[in-house]
């Protein structure tokens, strides 16, 4: 059992501790950040997940105190950080970052790199907490190496627990494993998720990869072109999208065509689906159903039937895309053992108790 | 505010090179018509004849020497070939006007070659003289030549070989092949080390002085020093100047084709096996060059100065060494917080403005010493004039002179003419110190003064230890500026050698040429460390 060299403030759960409210971010003139808010909770780990440009770095940027905000305002434990013409240096806001790339110091030992931020503690003090940082990301012998002497996941881990080391009330993690390989990228996930949540600290991770976001956060935020789509848990994004590029985006799926019934039925040419109609929709407007791979199963003794056109084989199961008699594509996923050829017809039957539905364009 | 304070700063190290340059530029379209007349007809056409010759000669022996000798050490194999590899750049080291003087002693009429052949021979010998155009170019293509050595060879050794299988594999034969491919290939690298070699001598001063070779570089000091008119020297400095811009645009020119070839690791390939006579006639080519390029002038250097060390090794001697480490130091220590300076004001405040003064300010290299010399001394000594009369007028002092024939002069025009060697290695080391580096300091909650010394200096310190040595070499070498702008009694080993060659006592002149050598071998040793890593 090691001592603990110095005590990390313990969260208290639930408590608010990161709020961003209706920011916005520009570069020059082009505005990035289009009025965006989310909130994080002591002791959870958030993540914005989007596609490369929609603005997720900026703002994990703007948390850290590297870029200002031009509407808004960062509130960091319970203290406006952030807003229009005021921005706290990022020294001053207990944060810890870890960097795409690392920023190890190349001049510095593996030590020395994670007692970089260790102020006003005497050399017995740091060389313990290092110590406990080397144990916690099970690199306990690897103090004395140069960065260049280790592997990229290694060095991932350094700069975690260089991160780490002073407390920070909140760690921010920028797309921490996209120089990874892809094998690596979750296994670490996973690990950087226990570290953080046996370090009780805050994070906000900020990525394009929504396994790692999946393998990591608590809460994930969806954004597009400078605006938050949806902050919600994983399961929410994929059962519940709030929109159709996050539907798009989590996951894999089709939407086809159906007609609102009345409250709570679309009819569409795989037959009668229960799901929740936007107000709007309702009286027989046109709509658009979201299938998901796993709505539709294969069954041999079904009616319906739908062409192979394309088949992607992934171990357990096979995604096949098919192609129904009025031309539309819907996906499926089905166990591995049955496997049809490019062209073959195979029964499909829907299999799903509830599906969303957004109103047409 | 603060980034202000940056760009101020950079603008003013800009501004350092600018003026002289305007000074001297403006002489050009403000002709004083006597002066003019007279350079026209008597000066232009024969400086403008010698200048013609020399550049067309030198540049045609170090593109020979330097790339049959870049292609043999890369390329080929033959008994030898990695010792030649480094050896090969030794030359480097060499002061041109070192080897001149040598050369001059040994093969003057006087000089023991020619007396011995004509004591062989019982009468007199038909031997071409050696001050002479030719003889110039000898001496200057066998300094010169590891400019394009180096950049050829890097360019040969990066591609040269794979471009040369990919050539075979198509039925050329080698021969076929280098012409064809491996030397298109290496033109642009070759042509950049070709300019740097042509600005050198341009730049040149004392290798023609002892060879009493007139070119722009004497005629501007002779003018000045000798006929005591700065504004003939101006003149004569503006067509200089812009001779080197002419230079520079071609350079330019000749550099967009970098762009295209790429720098990718080498394939490793056999080497071409030289055989027999074959190999032997590299190896031997090599040899004969390293040895009149440099094993010969130094052992020469060595026993002349070992004659006369005894009576020359004194006080005054120990004057002129501690001058030239005095002013190689303060030169360094400037121009490092100089290059600093533009190096920080780009980090700060990364516009086409600070770009451009950063640009601007490094240009410096290019432009001759003594072109610098009377760009800064005429702006001063106009100061001077309205200093003087201020003095006199509101305080009855007779000052004298109280900028020129001061460091002031000296520094400044040092500063100018040596900060691209400090910033470039400066430069470089900086690329490695990240934004993500200091950001990630800020997040640890280390800034400011904190962050330089703990982060910056560190990462910086082979950067800055390599600027400040070639500046201090540079500057030890440098003899026009400080031949035309040392404060009075300011000799430095530089100035000695000028004076002693100048009154033909070759063997004084070795004393202070091996203290220049030995200084010139650090900044080699530096080149070959780096070459050896890359």
């Amino acid at each position: 059992m090691m001592t603990r060299s110095i005590q990390c403030p313990v969260p208290v759960p639930g408590a608010p501790l990161l709020e961003v409210q209706e920011i916005r971010q520009a570069y020059g003139s082009q505005e990035v950040v289009k009025g965006l808010s989310f909130g994080l909770a002591q002791g959870s780990i958030g993540c914005l997940l989007g596609p490369s440009g929609c603005g997720k770095t900026t703002v994990l940027r703007g948390v850290a105190g590297f870029e200002p905000v031009t509407g808004g305002e960062i509130v960091l434990n319970g203290a406006s950080v952030s807003r229009p013409g005021f921005m706290l240096p990022p020294e001053q806001r207990r944060i810890g970052m870890v960097f795409q790339d690392y920023a190890l110091f190349p001049h510095l030992s593996v030590a020395d790199n994670i007692a970089f931020g260790l102020h006003g503690m005497n050399r017995q003090d740091k060389a313990l907490r290092v110590a406990e940082l080397l144990e916690v990301v099970g690199l306990p012998d690897s103090g004395r190496k140069f960065p260049h002497e280790l592997s990229g996941g290694q060095q991932q881990r350094v700069a975690l627990a260089r991160a780490l080391a002073p407390c920070p009330a909140l760690l921010l993690l920028d797309e921490p494993f996209s120089s990874l390989d892809v094998e690596l990228r979750e296994r670490l996930g996973q690990e950087v998720r226990e570290i953080i949540k046996q370090q009780n600290t805050t994070a906000l991770i900020v990525t394009h990869d929504q396994h790692e976001a999946f393998a990591i956060a608590d809460e994930i935020g969806v954004m597009h072109q400078g605006v938050l789509q949806q902050w919600d848990s994983a399961y929410n994004l994929y059962h519940q999208p709030a929109s159709r590029f996050v539907a798009d985006f989590i996951g894999e799926g089709v939407l086809i065509a159906g007609t609102a019934l009345n409250g709570e039925q679309v009819e569409t040419e795989l037959g009668l689906l229960k799901g929740e109609i936007p107000e709007a929709c309702r009286d027989r407007r046109k709509v658009e159903v979201l299938l998901r791979p796993d709505d539709i199963v294969h069954d041999d003794a079904s009616p319906m039937q739908a062409e192979v056109v394309h088949k992607a084989f992934r171990g357990a199961d096979i995604l096949y895309t098919l192609q129904l008699s009025s031309g539309q594509k819907v996906l499926s996923l089905v166990p591995s053992h049955h496997n049809h050829a490019y062209g073959e017809k195979i029964g499909i039957r829907l299999e799903a108790d509830h599906v969303v539905v957004f109103p047409c364009a | 505010m603060k980034r202000h304070g940056w760009c101020l700063a950079a603008a003013f190290i800009a501004l350092l090179i600018i003026v002289p340059l305007a000074v001297v530029l403006a002489s050009v379209f403000s002709p004083e018509r006597a002066i003019w007349q007279h350079l026209l007809e008597h000066v232009l056409p024969g400086l403008l004849g010698n200048t013609f010759r020399l550049v067309v000669g030198v540049a045609i022996g170090v593109t020979l020497l330097g790339v049959s000798l870049a292609w043999l050490t890369a390329v080929c194999e033959f008994p030898g070939r990695r010792f030649f590899s480094w050896a090969l750049l030794l030359p480097l080291a060499m002061p041109a006007y070192v080897t001149a003087f040598v050369y001059v002693a040994l093969l003057d009429f006087t000089g023991p070659l020619q007396t011995g052949l004509r004591e062989l021979a019982g009468g007199p010998v038909a031997f071409p003289p050696i001050r002479s155009a030719g003889g110039v170019i000898m001496v200057m293509s066998l300094a010169l030549y590891p400019y394009v050595y180096l950049l050829a060879r890097n360019a040969f050794l990066t591609q040269g070989r794979r471009a040369l299988e990919a050539a075979q594999s198509l039925g050329y034969s080698r021969k076929a092949g280098f012409f064809k491919v491996a030397l298109p290939l290496a033109r642009p690298w070759i042509m950049a080390g070709l300019m740097l070699a042509l600005m050198e001598t341009l730049a040149d001063f004392g290798t023609v002085a002892v060879f009493n070779y007139d070119t722009f570089t004497t005629a501007i000091y002779k003018t000045w020093f000798g006929l005591f008119s700065l504004q003939g020297a101006s003149q004569l400095a503006s067509v200089l100047i812009l001779l080197v811009f002419a230079l520079i645009a071609a350079e330019q020119f000749s550099r967009r084709g970098l762009r295209f070839t790429q720098a990718g690791r080498h394939t490793r390939m056999e080497r071409i096996v030289l055989s027999g006579s074959h190999a032997w006639l590299a190896s031997g080519f090599a040899a004969v060059v390293l040895l009149v390029a440099f094993a010969i002038p130094v052992v020469q250097l060595l026993v002349w100065a070992e004659k006369v060390v005894a009576q020359d090794f004194d006080a005054r001697y120990l004057g002129f060494l501690w001058h030239s480490l005095l002013l190689g130091g303060l030169a360094a220590a400037l121009i490092v917080v100089a290059a600093l300076v533009l190096i920080y004001a780009q980090r700060q405040h990364d516009d086409t403005w600070t770009r451009a003064m950063a640009r601007i300010a490094t240009l410096g290299y290019a432009v001759p010493g003594p072109v610098l010399a009377v760009g800064i001394v005429i702006p001063l000594a106009w100061l001077d004039q309205q200093l003087i009369g201020a003095a006199r007028n509101w305080f009855g002092i007779d000052t004298g002179l109280i900028l020129q024939g001061t460091l002031l002069v000296m520094l400044p025009a040092y500063l100018t003419r040596f900060l691209a060697v400090g910033y470039n290695p400066i430069d470089s080391a900086m690329q490695r110190v990240t934004r993500n580096l200091d950001e990630a300091a800020h997040s640890l909650g280390v800034s400011g003064l904190a962050m330089l010394r703990r982060v910056h200096l560190p990462m910086l310190r082979g950067g800055l230890l390599s600027a400040a040595a070639l500046v201090f070499v540079d500057v030890m070498k440098e003899m026009p500026i400080t031949l035309m702008t040392r404060p009075f009694g300011w000799d430095t080993l530089a100035v000695r050698i000028f004076e002693m060659t100048s009154e033909g006592e070759w063997e004084r002149a070795a004393l202070p040429s091996v203290a220049l050598v030995l200084a010139g071998l650090l900044p080699v040793a530096l080149l070959m460390k780096h070459t050896e890593k890359s």
